[in-house]
């Protein structure tokens, strides 16, 4: 026995061409379970881990002993990057945390960083704001169910969600000039104007997209593949992921009926009426359905905004905060200064700190912005939900068995560029 | 102890005898304690207080200033839909506090995230070791004194 154990288990799960492995796995067979283990190597570059997650299984036979997570192996130091560059200059970083939601990291930094200032900004800037953040809510939500669906073997529904998820792009490339890396939200307001005619073109989503949700549903929910992949499946009780710290999506399946958008509402969430979905099945399958309804709410939302949307300017009333218009520049000594001064140096922000949390697509997003007075932040902290979520793994699979492993992953809806920074 | 304009606040009252001082600024309630004090801080909050949930666990280097690293705990009690930040200063020399692994287990992961990018280490983590860098990374990058550009000192 003990000189199987030496040949069979590899520290780092790589495969020998040693024949004496193949021995090995016969007499395992004849053995009952239990009797050795095996180390696999899963990742940083397997195609379900969607970027470079990497996990370590220790398996006997299929079933999961033990799992370890190992990660930054996408981390760029972006904090440090914070505290180099002035408050307007790290906008552009905050897209780069979680690229799949760029415009809910530029939403939770400018947010932090008018609390800080104590900037109110205008109420047509709020609800522009809030629009946009449920447009990326469904760009994220729409590369999730693609990926997690071709994670599972259902193909056709990765290229439907990416069909809409490239409409929702164009929005944003009509509204900022980018498609992924936005930075439209600035401190004290909008970057730019909303374009002209951008009713038109989000009235046209919002009226086809619940539509397509229908055809999602159809393709899915009572698709017996895809229930028997999902059901029972990815199971946490709910105390035990309070304690791990998740949050979004995957407590509201649990039955916790909890979202910063209703509880500590931003940005003026208390004027829309919507709902939040919960589930209490807490598996693979009601994470499905929790985020499927939100797609469905946050349509709800974009609707809202796009009928009542208050007219007036894009940007709060702030010289020497808000970047001034081209037009004044050429007329006015004082506009050109103020761009100058904001430009080349930054405007100085009071002392103090704060914690802003919004509602990212994934959970709760939090930004943590420490000032000593300076132009630059002395400490930006990104509390990102990918991480809360991600330490939660080995409780989801440990005892369950690897073919589960991709869908219980997908789950999770996690992206490497928030946990590692 | 507490400045008198926070005894009316309920959880800041509970932590009286821990807290070291307190403030309430833009809304949000911190609490200092002496480092010595922060599990009995921590488990009074979860277990008294109801705050369920340990948001996240950072630091800040106020270099050169000492104490001088401040490690920064941000609790929510879901259920009270309050939020606090706990906050422990430790020296340079020799920058060690508790592990709140016991209490909060979601600490592990931000606890060896502090480690790795300030070098603070925690006292009976099950696990301290470094996160996001390489085993062999010299230097703790979110330091003052470690540059911005360039790989050492």
């Amino acid at each position: 026995m003990s000189d199987a154990k030496d040949s069979a288990v590899l520290a780092d799960g790589g495969i020998t061409n040693d024949l004496e492995v193949e021995q090995d796995y016969e007499r395992h067979a004849a053995e009952p379970s239990g009797a050795r283990t095996m180390v696999l190597n899963m990742g940083p570059q397997h195609p379900s881990t969607h970027g470079v997650l990497r996990l370590l299984l220790e398996l006997d036979g299929e079933t999961i002993l033990k799992a370890a997570p190992d990660i930054g192996y996408l981390h760029t130091g972006i904090e440090k990057e914070f505290e180099a560059k002035t408050y307007q200059q790290n906008v552009t970083l905050t897209d780069r945390i979680d690229y799949l939601a760029p415009l809910s990291n530029n939403l939770c930094y400018c947010l932090a960083a008018e609390k800080l200032l104590q900037l109110e900004i205008p109420e047509s800037a709020q609800w522009m704001r809030v629009m946009l953040t449920e447009l990326t809510r469904l760009n994220s939500h729409l590369v999730w169910l693609g990926t997690h669906a071709i994670d599972i073997g259902a193909m056709s529904v990765f290229l439907y969600c990416f069909r809409e998820r490239e409409e929702i792009l164009r929005i944003f490339e009509m509204f900022s000039g980018q498609r992924m890396m936005t930075s439209y939200f600035r401190i004290g307001g909008l970057a730019l104007e909303p374009p002209r005619g951008w009713q038109k073109r989000v009235k046209s989503f919002v009226d086809v997209f619940p539509s397509r949700v229908d055809e999602y549903e159809d393709l899915l929910t009572s698709n017996w593949i895809w229930t028997g992949r999902t059901k029972g499946i990815g199971f946490i009780p709910l105390e035990d992921m309070l304690d791990l710290g998740v949050t979004g999506p995957m407590l509201r399946a649990a039955g916790l009926k909890i979202d910063v958008r209703k509880d500590a509402p931003y940005s003026s969430y208390e004027k829309f009426d919507f709902e939040v979905p919960t589930r209490t099945e807490n598996d693979v399958f009601s994470r499905y359905l929790v985020r499927i309804e939100e797609m469905r709410q946050s349509t709800k939302i974009i609707r809202q905004a796009l009928e009542g949307m208050p007219s007036g300017p894009h940007q709060a009333d702030a010289p020497g905060i808000v970047l001034p218009e081209r037009e004044k520049m050429k007329t006015q000594m004082e506009a050109l200064i103020y761009h100058f001064k904001i430009v080349s140096e930054g405007f100085r922000v009071p002392e103090g700190e704060v914690y802003q949390a919004i509602e990212s697509p994934r959970g709760e997003l939090g930004c943590y912005m420490v000032s000593d007075g300076t132009q630059k932040p002395y400490r930006v902290h990104w509390r990102g939900p990918s991480f809360g979520n991600l330490q939660a793994i080995p409780r989801m699979i440990e005892g369950t068995l690897i073919a589960d492993v991709i869908a219980s992953l997908g789950s999770m809806d996690f992206v490497l560029g928030d946990t590692d920074r | 102890m507490i400045p008198e304009t926070l005894r009316d606040n309920p959880t800041a009252a509970a932590l009286d005898d821990v807290a070291a001082t307190a403030k309430f600024d833009r809304g949000e309630l911190t609490i200092e304690v002496a480092p010595g004090n922060i599990l009995e801080a921590l488990r009074r909050l979860k277990d008294e207080l109801k705050f369920e949930r340990l948001t996240s666990v950072t630091g800040v280097d106020r270099f050169p200033a000492e104490p001088r690293f401040e490690v920064v705990y941000h609790l929510q009690s879901v259920a009270g839909k309050q939020r606090l930040r706990l906050k422990a200063r430790v020296s340079g020399a020799n920058p060690e506090i508790e592990s709140a692994c016991a209490i909060y287990r979601s600490a592990n992961w931000y606890e060896r995230e502090v480690f790795d990018l300030y070098g603070v280490r925690f006292r009976h983590h099950p696990n301290m070791t470094r996160i996001m860098l390489p085993d062999d990374w010299e230097g703790h990058p979110l330091r003052k004194d470690y540059p911005v550009t360039g790989t050492r000192y």
